[in-house]
């Protein structure tokens, strides 16, 4: 029983999205088969949800074959409560859909792409394999592409190339980290992995390997010096595909990175973290300075990403067990916040016409609730009490002084100074 | 024959950052596809090559005789033989869509995105 209900996070969005295939003339339909869909799939996450945190770890063998030798899916409390917030965004997104996608793009598969969206979404966070993970994250980034560049208005077109080429390095850099890994230690079972690599009598080689991870993922999560391609890209299409993408693809790339670095390359940790602690820094630095100089609300907000991103890294990179709580915890609030961000910037785009700050006088004058909702996840994303921000750059900081990580606690306490005066 | 198989990956791996970098669209579709192919020889290499010994398990025996070669990193180049493929088809249709409206396969044309 419990075998089936891993799986039916990836079973029911891919049956939603064949579904869709046999309505394309009717909308309607489509619109139904997506949101039962991921009402669906969010119920099952809660059940999964409960079940770990009530009994544990648990996995299933796909096929019967063995576990180092099949393809494994695991759940575990990290993954379940990924999975039950890319269902909770699966589903409010489709409900602003409804509302603001425009017929078009609706015709020509918007709901089916988002149905295999998510699919690679929870299947990166279900697999236990390392290849399979890569597989997944091919299925999740070939319908981004698609998503980003349906419609085909010249601006979507141009962030579109940017987006797909950038992202087409990270996954070659992805594949031959993977190959160059199992050439040397001979296994892709993430659990294998991490005994092999424990008893491996090389580990600078696997800690060359362990940075090839860190640009594949990097350039997939938009970290420092590989980051150019979010701000050039996000803000092209529409509210609601700019909402998920925001919310969900980065951080994909980041629960990838926690995945590999603290499961897998553990073996040589103050090369690893100093270099993510490096990256983190000025991730968030740089992120909160590119925000200040925009005009667009949403590539002040593609900026922010980044910002936020750092982070997570940060935490990732202290590497202690509350800064590791502390990075899933910003991650579940960002993926909230920046989705709600995105979609509000989306309705005042369809009452202003523009998205540009410096036209959009005057909108909480006459939509205050508009204004106070935008307020609450804003304020939230700066970190004021007693907003979900503030928990989580509180554990952040917290695990930072602990550490005796002066510096970039510092920084980071500076950069969100500098977030909350935009 | 490994050495000759590095030499090759090597050289792929240059020709297709070279044209990656060049300006033109086009240019950029074919390094990427030189990219795809070194990974997949690369993976192939260090697999660790083993002439003329499939991974077959004789009858009546648990496992294929010592040494044999290994099927895995076929498997996974067969894999990303395919998603590449995918990837390449949908890449040429989207520079194309992109040339018609902009009118030039210039990257550094492709600059409206990034205006403040």
């Amino acid at each position: 029983m419990m075998n089936i209900l891993i799986l039916l996070p990836l079973v029911i969005p891919f049956l939603g999205a064949i579904l869709t295939l046999f309505f394309r003339e009717k909308v309607s339909f489509q619109r139904g088969i997506f949101s039962v869909s991921s009402g669906l799939v969010f119920i099952v996450s809660l059940f999964l949800l409960d079940h770990v945190f009530t009994t544990g770890v648990f996995s299933v063998q796909i096929g019967g074959w063995k576990a180092p030798f099949g393809i494994t899916f695991v759940v575990d409390k990290l993954s379940a409560i990924m999975i039950s917030i890319s269902g909770l965004m699966a589903f409010s997104t489709s409900l602003y859909a409804f509302g603001s996608i425009d017929a078009e793009r609706e015709k020509f598969g918007f709901y089916t792409l988002l149905s295999t969206l998510f699919v690679g979404i929870n299947g990166s966070f279900l697999t236990g394999d390392l290849f399979n993970l890569y597989v997944w994250f091919e299925v999740m980034l070939m319908s981004s592409f698609v998503l980003i560049a349906l419609g085909g208005t010249k601006a979507q077109l141009e962030g579109a190339v940017k987006y797909v080429t950038l992202n087409l390095i990270s996954s070659l850099f992805f594949l031959v980290a993977v190959g160059i890994l199992y050439g040397i230690v001979g296994t892709l079972n993430m659990a294998d992995l991490a005994v092999k690599i424990k008893m491996h009598q090389d580990p600078w080689l696997i800690t060359t390997v362990a940075l090839m991870f860190i640009i594949a993922f990097g350039i997939k999560s938009a970290m420092f010096p590989l980051f150019f391609w979010l701000p050039a890209s996000y803000h092209t299409p529409p509210a609601v595909i700019s909402a998920v993408f925001a919310g969900m693809l980065t951080k994909v790339g980041v629960y990838a990175m926690i995945r590999v670095f603290t499961l897998i390359f553990t073996n040589n940790p103050e090369v690893t973290n100093g270099v993510l602690i490096v990256l983190a820094g000025a991730t968030m630095l740089v992120g909160v300075l590119g925000a200040a100089a925009q005009n667009d609300i949403r590539r002040i907000l593609s900026f922010h990403i980044v910002s936020q991103i750092g982070y997570m890294i940060m935490g990732l990179a202290l590497a202690s067990p509350l800064a590791i709580a502390g990075a899933v915890f910003y991650i579940i609030h960002h993926i909230i916040v920046k989705t709600n961000l995105f979609l509000i910037g989306g309705i005042v785009n369809e009452i202003k016409g523009t998205f540009a700050l410096n036209k959009l006088g005057g909108v909480y004058k006459s939509y205050p609730l508009l204004g106070l909702l935008f307020l609450i996840p804003a304020l939230s994303l700066a970190g004021i009490p007693p907003l979900s921000g503030f928990w989580a750059k509180f554990s952040l900081v917290k695990a930072g002084f602990e550490a005796e990580a002066w510096f970039i606690t510092g920084l980071s306490l500076f950069v969100s100074i500098l977030t909350l005066f935009q | 024959m490994i050495l000759f198989l590095a030499l090759i990956t090597g050289i792929l791996t240059t020709v297709g950052i070279f044209l990656l970098l060049r300006r033109s669209l086009v240019k950029v579709i074919l390094g990427l596809a030189f990219l795809g192919h070194a990974a997949n020889l690369l993976i192939f290499t260090i697999g660790r090559i083993t002439k003329g010994k499939a991974a077959f398990v004789p009858e009546g025996l648990q496992s294929p005789f010592e040494p044999f070669a290994d099927p895995l990193p076929q498997a996974l180049i067969l894999t990303a033989i395919v998603i590449g493929f995918g990837v390449q088809a949908f890449l040429i249709v989207l520079f194309k869509q992109n040339y018609k409206s902009l009118k030039s396969d210039d990257l550094d044309d492709m600059n409206t995105t990034d205006m403040l």
